[in-house]
């Protein structure tokens, strides 16, 4: 009975070693995972920044976006794409936020070929035969800030995921949950207005 | 309708943004590459795209603020 007795305590606070080192295994790969996803943050601000109108949103929004990350972490697969997960959660947050902020006006604004604007700046340089590098200095930042926030959201989820964060297609596809081949034609358009308006600023200026 | 049927400067215009995007299967890659080589027109319009994407990406980056680093390390689970 005594060894009965024993054998009954040596099994418990076995039980209770092992729970405590899967504790402790748990609380190790939360901490990676927090340390890891907060690697991120720049790149998940820089994107952020141009889905709404203001740093105070960004910054609210980011906020949103890593305290939700941070609660549902068991839900993020290791080994899975991190980074996608986190801008998952990001463009779901904006998109349930109803995008208050709605810069962007109901008509799409017109696109043109591919090369249209460097056919407009080469057109208005005085130098018949420009170099690149300098027909690009001729475009304005503040410009291109307002040609990107001009963009229909659609197009501008996408350009931004693409363009400034750097995913793939599919990736994009998949944090947006649209078939890939939406997010190739939104990605073309959107990058075509974005040179249309960019090129009307340019030559109004010139 | 055989290729010919295309302006080959269109056509280049047209595989652009999937080619710097290397989203072209090989044989594309090389139809736009063959045509890039002997087309200055194109191979300009090539050279400011690239540059044009540089431009963009750095003129819409704004840094965060320390504070808001701050803030989402405070958002860690307490140890």
């Amino acid at each position: 009975m005594f060894t009965e007795q024993a054998a009954t305590v040596e099994r418990v606070s076995d039980t209770s070693e092992s729970a405590a080192r899967q504790l402790a295994t748990g609380a190790r790969d939360r901490v990676r995972f927090e340390e890891e996803a907060l690697d991120l943050s720049d790149q998940v601000y820089g994107v952020a920044r141009r889905l709404v109108g203001s740093r105070e949103e960004a910054e609210d929004l980011v906020q949103e976006t890593y305290a939700r990350a941070f609660r549902s972490w068991r839900s993020f697969q290791p080994g899975t794409n991190l980074r996608a997960w986190l801008f998952r959660i990001l463009t779901n947050l904006n998109i349930d936020r109803g995008r208050k902020v709605q810069r962007t006006p109901d008509m799409q604004p017109l696109e043109e070929g591919d090369y249209f604007l460097y056919n407009k700046l080469e057109e208005s340089t005085s130098d018949g035969n420009p170099d690149e590098q300098r027909v690009v200095e001729r475009l304005s930042q503040d410009d291109a800030v307002t040609a990107l926030a001009d963009l229909p959201h659609d197009f501008r989820d996408v350009v931004l995921l693409v363009d400034l964060a750097d995913f793939t297609y599919s990736d994009a596809a998949q944090i947006l949950d649209i078939p890939i081949g939406t997010v190739m034609s939104r990605l073309h358009r959107g990058r075509r207005m974005l040179k249309r308006t960019l090129a009307e600023s340019a030559v109004e200026q010139s | 309708m055989s290729d010919f049927a295309f302006d080959p400067c269109d056509k280049c215009e047209q595989m652009m943004q999937p080619y710097l995007d290397r989203y072209l299967t090989d044989g594309e890659i090389r139809e736009a590459e063959e045509h890039l080589n002997g087309c200055e027109y194109c191979r300009r319009r090539y050279r400011f795209e690239v540059e044009f994407r540089t431009f963009v990406r750095s003129a819409v980056v704004e840094p965060m603020r320390p504070e808001l680093k701050e803030k989402l390390r405070a958002l860690r689970t307490p140890l």
